[in-house]
C-alpha cells in the first residue's frame, strides 16, 4: 500500500506546454501516472502528447477530468498564484516542484490554505512517488521498486541516494515524499511520519534532515511517543562551515537548535538508528530490519 | 543578500523608522565634509563592512573599534584616515577580516537605554516573529545564553500582520515609559512595514535606544533579504557590494551557481543542496577536507558545469575534485558533456589538471558514463557515494606529494 498517491491517483499538471513541465509530465506518464489534464492559461483546447486535454483554468479542469493530484511547474513569480488556484479548484493534492518561490508569498499561501481541503507538499522539492504506481515530480522512476519502506526526505537528491540504496539491497518502498528545503513548506516532516505510521504496510521509516529549522526535533518527539516502526536518519550539513552571519538575530533565536548535533542528539534519544554517512542510509535502516 | 548600514538608514528613513542623520564617506576628505554638514560636534564614525560586532572589533594595525565617537569635523578625518583601506576583524568576519572601504558619519546621540530589536521569519509557525530585549548593544549574544528568559518574543500574524496592540504590548514589555508609547510604535509599525515592503528575512536594530533627550531611534541597522524575492526589488539589488562578496562566489552567482568557497583541498561538484552537504560531510568522514560547498542546481546546463570548473580549478589548493551527480531533472550526459568541455579547454591550453573522480547515477546515466568513457580523458569512475569520497581523498593525498 501507499500514502497520498497510488494508481486511483487522477493527475493535473499546471505549466505543461513549459519546456520543464512537459519533459517530466511526459516522463510521469511514461512511468504510468495517469496524466488526464495539463493548465495553461491562454492555452486551453490544445493536447499534449497528442492526449491530454489542456484546459485555461484548474477548475474547469478539475471538473472535465476528476483531476484530484496536480503537478505545479508554474515559475517562481507565478507559483504561489498557482498553488491558490488548485486548491480553490478543491485539488486534494498539490505537489510545487518550483523552486526560488519568495518566503512571504509561501507565507501567504501557508495561511490561505488553512480550512481548505487540500494538502500541499513542497515547494522546492522532487515530489512524490509511490513506486510502481504513480509518480507525481522529478525523480527517475527506475531507481525505486515497490516495497515497504517509507521514505521522507528535505533534501531532492539526497532522497533518490537513500532510494537507490534500499533498492539496490532489494528492499523496495511503500511511497517517497521529497518534502522540500524551503523554509516554509506545506507538509512537514512530523506530517509525514505521520502518514507513514498510520499506514499498514510501511513497515519503516527512513528520514532524512538538514541542518536548520526544527523539523527534525519536532518529527522526533512525535516518533519517541507514538512510532513502533524502525526508523533510521540522516542529518546532512554535520561539516558545513557555519555560514557568513550578520546580526544576531539567528543565533538568538536557534538558541543553539537546529544543529547536526543537536538534531542527531534528539533523534537518538527518540530510538532512531543514525546513519553517520549518507553512503550508509540503507544499510542503518536494514540493519534494524533484522 | 546584506547591505551595508548606510543603506539601511537610508531604506529607514524612506519609511520612517527613526534614525540619527548619517551620510557614507570614501575618503577621510568626504567624512570631514559630511561631518561639517550636521551642524553638531555629536558625531560618530562607523566601519561599513557587511559583518557585525564592529564596536568591539580591532584593526589588523592594531587600532581599537569600528564605531568611534567624535567631538570635531577635523577629529572625524582623522579616525576616516585610521579606518580607510584598513582590514576590521570582529567576531562574526572570521579571522581574516575586512576590509573598510567606506565609512558612515552620524550624529551621535547621548545614550539613556540600549535595547535590541529585530523581526524575522520564524520557520517554526510559517509567520513572522519580533524578538526583542531590554538588553540590548554589544552584549547581546551573551545576554541571549546567559539570561534566556529576558528575550521577548511577539509572534505576528502571517497576513493581519503588526497590531498597534502588540506594539503597546512590546512598549510595556521593554520598559517603555507611556510618553514613549506613540513614538516607539510608530517605529515598530515602520520597522514593520519595511521588513514586509522589501522582502527581507531579517531587520534587527541593535542597539533601539532611548536617548536623553526623550527619542527611540534605531542607532544601528542590519538588513538581509529574501534571494528568491530579488527580482521584484531592483532598487535593493542596486545596494548590492561585490567588494564585500567572495569573489569566486561572485563568479558562481553570474552562472546561477550555488558556490561557498572552504579552505580544503577535494573540490566537489553537485547537484542539489542536500547532497552537496552530504558530499562534504562524507569526504570530511574519510579524513578529506573540502574545498568548497558546489550546488549546481537543478536543471544546470553544459555551459554552467563548464564555468564551474573553471572556478573550481582556479583555486590553487585544489589537489582533486569529486564530481557527483544524481540526475533528476540534471541529465548525466549533459554533466558529462560539461565535464568533457572543461577538461578539453584546459588540455589545450595546457593550464594544470588534477586527479577527476565522477560518480554519475540518475537520469540517462547510461549516455552519460559513455560520453566520458569514449573521450578518453583520465577521470577516475566510482561507483556509489563511498567509493567516490575515498577515491577523491585518496587521490588528493598523492598529489599533494
Ligand atoms: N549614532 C550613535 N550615537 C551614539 N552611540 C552610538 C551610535 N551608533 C553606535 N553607537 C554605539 O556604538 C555601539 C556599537 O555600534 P553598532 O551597534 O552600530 O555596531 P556593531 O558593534 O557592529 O553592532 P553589533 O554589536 O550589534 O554587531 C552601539 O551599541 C552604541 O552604544
Ligand atoms: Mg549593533
Amino acid at each position: 500500500m501507499s500514502v497520498l498517491v497510488d494508481k486511483n491517483t487522477r493527475l493535473l499538471v499546471q505549466g505543461i506546454t513549459g519546456k520543464a513541465g512537459g519533459f517530466h509530465a511526459k516522463n510521469c506518464m511514461d512511468y504510468g501516472t495517469n496524466v488526464v489534464a495539463g493548465v495553461t492559461p491562454a492555452r486551453g483546447g490544445e493536447l499534449f502528447e497528442g492526449k491530454v486535454p489542456v484546459f485555461d483554468t484548474v477548475s474547469e479542469a478539475r471538473v472535465q477530468t476528476g483531476a484530484n493530484a496536480t503537478m505545479i511547474f508554474v515559475p517562481a513569480e507565478f507559483a504561489a498564484d498557482s498553488i491558490m488556484e488548485a486548491v480553490d479548484a478543491g485539488i486534494e493534492l498539490v505537489v510545487c516542484i518550483t523552486e526560488g518561490i519568495p518566503v512571504l508569498d509561501m507565507m501567504r499561501v501557508k495561511e490561505g490554505m488553512k480550512g481548505k481541503n487540500s494538502r500541499l507538499i513542497g515547494p522546492n522539492c522532487p515530489g512524490i512517488i509511490t513506486p510502481g504506481q504513480c509518480k507525481i515530480g522529478i525523480m527517475p522512476g527506475y531507481i525505486h521498486k515497490p516495497g515497504k519502506v517509507g521514505v521522507v526526505s528535505r533534501s531532492g537528491t539526497l532522497t533518490y541516494e537513500a532510494v537507490w540504496q534500499l533498492t539496490q539491497r532489494g528492499y523496495g518502498q511503500s511511497t517517497v515524499i521529497g518534502i522540500g528545503g524551503d523554509p516554509i513548506n506545506g507538509t512537514s516532516q512530523l506530517e509525514a511520519i505521520q502518514f507513514f505510521n498510520g499506514d499498514v504496510e510501511t513497515e519503516a521509516i527512513i528520514m532524512i534532515g538538514e541542518i536548520g529549522g526544527t523539523a527534525e526535533e519536532e518529527a522526533a518527539a512525535y516518533i519517541k511517543d507514538h512510532v513502533k516502526k524502525p526508523v533510521a536518519a540522516f542529518i546532512a550539513g554535520a561539516t558545513a562551515p557555519p555560514g557568513r552571519r550578520m546580526g544576531h538575530a539567528g543565533a538568538i533565536v536557534s538558541g543553539g537548535k537546529g544543529t547536526a548535533a543537536g538534531k542527531i542528539a534528539a533523534l537518538e534519544d527518540a530510538g532512531i538508528a543514525i546513519a553517520r554517512t549518507p553512503g550508509e542510509m540503507g544499510d542503518t535502516l536494514i540493519k534494524q530490519l533484522k | 543578500m546584506n547591505i551595508h548600514e548606510y543603506q539601511a538608514a537610508e531604506l529607514m528613513e524612506k519609511f520612517g523608522v527613526a534614525t540619527p542623520r548619517g551620510r557614507v564617506a570614501n575618503t577621510p576628505e568626504e567624512a570631514e565634509a559630511a561631518a561639517r554638514s550636521f551642524g553638531t560636534n555629536n558625531l560618530v564614525v562607523k566601519a561599513q563592512i557587511h559583518a557585525g560586532g564592529r564596536g568591539k572589533g580591532t584593526f589588523t594595525s592594531g587600532y581599537k573599534g569600528g564605531v568611534q565617537l567624535c567631538k570635531t569635523s577635523s577629529q572625524v578625518r582623522d579616525v576616516a584616515a585610521s579606518m580607510l583601506g584598513q582590514t576590521l576583524v570582529t567576531k562574526q568576519t572570521g579571522a581574516a577580516g575586512r576590509v573598510v572601504r567606506k565609512v558612515m558619519v552620524a550624529e551621535s546621540k547621548e545614550i539613556e537605554r540600549e535595547l535590541y530589536f529585530a523581526i524575522l521569519i520564524d520557520r517554526a509557525t510559517s509567520a513572522p516573529v519580533i524578538v526583542a530585549s531590554t538588553k540590548g548593544g554589544m552584549n547581546i549574544e551573551e545576554v541571549a545564553e546567559t539570561d534566556p528568559d529576558s528575550i521577548i518574543r511577539e509572534p505576528i500574524h502571517p497576513t493581519l500582520g503588526l497590531q498597534a496592540y502588540q506594539t503597546r504590548k512590546l512598549a510595556k514589555l521593554l520598559g517603555l515609559s507611556s510618553n514613549l508609547m506613540r513614538p516607539a510604535g510608530k517605529l515598530f509599525h515602520s520597522l514593520y512595514n519595511l521588513f514586509i515592503k522589501c522582502d527581507c528575512s531579517m531587520v534587527e536594530i541593535n542597539p533601539l535606544v532611548v536617548t536623553k533627550g526623550g527619542e527611540v531611534m534605531a542607532l544601528d541597522a542590519k538588513f538581509n533579504f529574501d534571494d528568491n524575492a530579488l527580482g521584484r526589488h531592483p532598487e535593493i539589488v542596486a545596494y548590492r557590494d561585490l567588494e564585500e562578496e567572495d569573489p569566486r562566489e561572485v563568479q558562481a552567482s553570474k552562472f546561477n551557481l550555488n558556490y561557498i568557497g572552504l579552505d580544503g583541498n577535494i573540490a566537489c561538484l553537485v547537484n542539489g543542496a542536500g547532497l552537496a552537504m552530504a558530499t562534504m560531510d562524507i569526504i570530511q568522514h574519510f579524513g578529506g577536507k573540502p574545498a568548497n560547498f558546489l550546488d549546481v542546481g537543478g536543471g544546470a546546463s553544459e555551459q554552467q558545469v563548464t564555468e564551474a570548473f573553471k572556478i573550481l580549478m582556479a583555486d590553487k589548493n585544489v589537489q582533486a575534485i569529486l564530481v557527483n551527480i544524481f540526475g533528476g531533472i540534471m541529465k548525466c550526459d549533459v554533466i558529462a558533456q560539461g565535464v568533457i568541455n572543461a577538461l578539453r579547454q584546459r588540455e589545450a591550453r595546457e593550464e594544470r589538471m588534477v586527479p577527476l573522480v565522477v560518480r554519475l547515477e540518475g537520469t540517462n546515466v547510461d549516455a552519460g558514463k559513455k560520453l566520458l568513457k569514449e573521450s578518453n580523458l583520465p577521470l577516475i569512475a566510482a561507483d556509489n557515494l563511498e567509493d567516490a569520497a575515498q577515491k577523491a581523498v585518496a587521490a588528493a593525498k598523492n598529489g599533494k606529494h
